[in-house]
């Protein structure tokens, strides 16, 4: 079967048994032709003929190892079908979202002002008149994008120490005592909490301290915090954990006392996994809608200040317009709005995953010659 | 600048786990001592005795006496961060730390610990510790390079020079050639031999042929079973322990005959 594939050229006796180099492209284009036949029979659709066209592939691909090459190789493609698959399955949601967002968010993120206004002054009526009359799509985040970002800012400011230092205590301190145990249980519990009850609890906590009705950013940073702490603890743990003892011991040795030792040590060595947690940490709030909701309410107008007055955010801006259009009637421009917020959200996201590695990358032990 | 330091009655535990016994050791001043003795036999838990470096494992202590010059370093009151501040260590595997350029390596004692230090002095400071442990000419025309980018035997010179800069009594080293081959081993025994002149130099040893080359006095323990305690067996010159023993398992050991 081999020689009447590569009938010009004469094989060497080592190569002898081996599919020829093209055979996956080869049974790729057969079962594709296949699939589409198959398909054309039943109904076409393209979901359809991508997964029977895969299975076809991978049952002939094997098949045709199993005749020429021996079951050991035809377990070999079978294992790297399924690896592949998987792959490609895994990254199908991914790659939907994305193209989703982009379709619908790019209309929206190049609306002049989308960026630059907010949604105070912005009724019903414009709307209309936008998709009556084809006039601009008025009103645009600002207002939303400063929220996030105060309340992040402010969240990252509250979760930071209080998680770093506590990761300190477990890992040079704890001991493994009771408290230490103790506590590493109740962060292990904390990372479990629906953000929706991280939200309550912090508007409670709020009504009861400052007064009943306190709606404002830094009651929804106390919120995300509430969800970060436990995040920002168990990544510092992580990485303070794997700082090598014998560069704790090489300072003592030198007669450095131990806070100073994790201080200007320890610290420096794990810096950059633990700012990259902290990145990761806050990436992970950024897009919580249900605990902003019940701490800071929802605004259309800007708002600079963080302790008092209701306050706009991504997550919550988008969830607004899509439940309640600015016109019942006319819901299209809020929905354009929506799509563009989600659009920024996940560019800023993103950003936060890149500047995590580049964090890393700075901060990370220099090893050049 | 050395002193000496005497040991009486020394039990060192791990919990409740005795794992060396009833110590009792001179080691004179501006001299090199060498430990010997099979794995896991305690020289190297003994060693950390003498800067106050065991207590650092959690549930570990000593009962018993060192004394520096006369000063228990286990007294009450006596704060660890002083004694080794005196007593510098230098490890199994060379430690230099990652974040830190060559210099601020060798400068680390004095920087970690917030001394004011200008830069004309910090300058002579590395640069007399690097040619004490005979690596200035390697590295001088790149201290601002990582520590981490040296040869395994290159760090090892780099973390004596960063015990010397600190200007200690003692010198403790815990089997600082077993990580490095040949030449950097002949680099840093030239280096210990120096050493002797200005300091007190204790080093644990697997090498019996390095203990008699550069050690004075050599002392060997030894570990009755697994679970048992460690002893100090012999303790004498160099010569004696490995030419006219005393003790039967002394010889044997220094011999190559076990059992």
């Amino acid at each position: 079967m081999t020689s009447t594939l590569t009938p010009a050229r004469k094989r060497s006796a080592l190569t002898k048994g081996q599919l020829p180099k093209f055979a996956p492209y080869a049974v790729l284009a057969v079962a594709l032709v296949l699939g589409a036949a198959i398909l054309a029979l039943i109904g076409f659709n393209a979901f359809g003929w991508g997964i029977v066209s895969a299975i076809l592939f991978a049952a002939g691909l094997v098949g045709w190892s199993a005749a020429v090459e021996g079951s050991r190789k035809a377990k070999d493609k079978l294992a790297t079908c399924l690896v592949v698959g998987s792959f490609l399955i895994a990254l199908l949601p991914l790659i939907s979202v994305i193209w989703t967002v982009l379709v619908n968010g790019i209309p929206g993120i190049i609306t002049p002002g989308f960026l630059g206004t907010s949604m105070n002054g912005v009724t019903g009526v414009y709307d209309n008149k936008a998709v009556e009359g084809g006039a601009p799509v008025l009103g645009g985040i600002y207002h939303a994008l400063l929220g996030t970002v105060q309340i992040t800012l402010l969240a990252t400011v509250i979760s930071v120490p209080v998680g770093l230092l506590t990761a300190i205590y477990l890992v040079e301190y704890g001991n493994d005592r009771s408290v230490a145990r103790a506590i590493t249980f109740f962060v292990d519990v904390m990372t479990g909490i629906p953000s929706i009850v991280a939200g309550l609890f912090a508007a409670a906590f709020f009504f009861a301290v400052v007064g009943p009705g306190t709606k404002t950013g830094a009651v929804a940073a106390v919120a995300l915090s509430v969800l970060m702490i436990p995040v920002v603890v168990r990544s510092s743990e992580e990485m303070l954990k794997i700082v090598p003892n014998e560069l704790r011991e090489a300072a003592y040795a030198l007669g450095v006392r131990k806070w100073r030792t994790i201080l200007k040590v320890v610290i420096p060595t794990a810096i950059s996994g633990i700012a990259s947690g902290v990145t990761l940490a806050i990436a992970r709030v950024i897009g919580e809608t249900a605990p902003i909701l019940v701490t800071a309410g929802f605004a259309t107008s800007i708002n600079n200040n963080v302790f008092g007055g209701w306050m706009a955010s991504l997550p919550t801006f988008i969830y607004t317009q899509i439940l309640n259009p600015t016109s019942p009637s006319n819901p299209d421009p809020s929905s354009q709005r929506a799509w563009g917020a989600a659009l920024v959200l996940i560019i800023l996201v993103m950003l936060l995953n890149l500047g995590a590695r580049l964090i890393a990358r700075v901060f990370a032990p220099k090893t050049g010659r | 600048m050395s002193k000496r330091i005497d040991v009486k009655d020394l039990n060192v535990y791990y919990g409740n786990f005795l794992a060396v016994e009833d110590v009792s050791i001179n080691i004179e001043a501006k001299s090199v001592t060498a430990f010997i003795g099979p794995s896991g036999c305690g020289k190297s838990t003994f060693l950390r005795t003498l800067n106050r470096m065991h207590e650092v494992l959690p549930g570990a202590r000593v009962e018993g006496e060192v004394l520096l010059d006369g000063d228990n370093l286990y007294g009450p009151g006596v704060d660890p961060v002083t004694v080794r501040s005196q007593i510098g260590m230098v490890f199994q595997r060379p430690n230099p730390f990652p974040t830190m350029s060559i210099r601020d390596n060798v400068l680390a004692g004095v920087k970690l610990n917030n001394q004011k230090i200008s830069k004309g002095e910090a300058d002579a400071l590395v640069e007399r510790s690097l040619q004490g442990a005979n690596l200035w000419n390697e590295v001088k025309d790149r201290l601002e390079k990582p520590g981490s980018g040296l040869s395994g035997g290159q760090q090892q010179r780099l973390c004596i020079a960063r015990a010397i800069a600190v200007e200690p009594q003692v010198i403790l080293m815990d089997e600082p050639c077993s990580a490095l081959d040949p030449i950097s081993t002949l680099a840093v025994e030239d280096l210990i031999n120096e050493l002797k002149d200005q300091y007190t130099v204790v080093i644990v040893t697997h090498n019996m042929q390095q203990a008699a080359r550069v050690s004075d006095r050599t002392a060997f323990f030894n570990i009755a079973g697994t679970g048992k305690p460690g002893k100090l067996i012999e303790f004498a010159e160099t010569s004696t322990i490995f030419n006219n023993p005393s003790n039967k398992a002394t010889e044997d050991y220094v011999s190559g005959r076990f059992g």
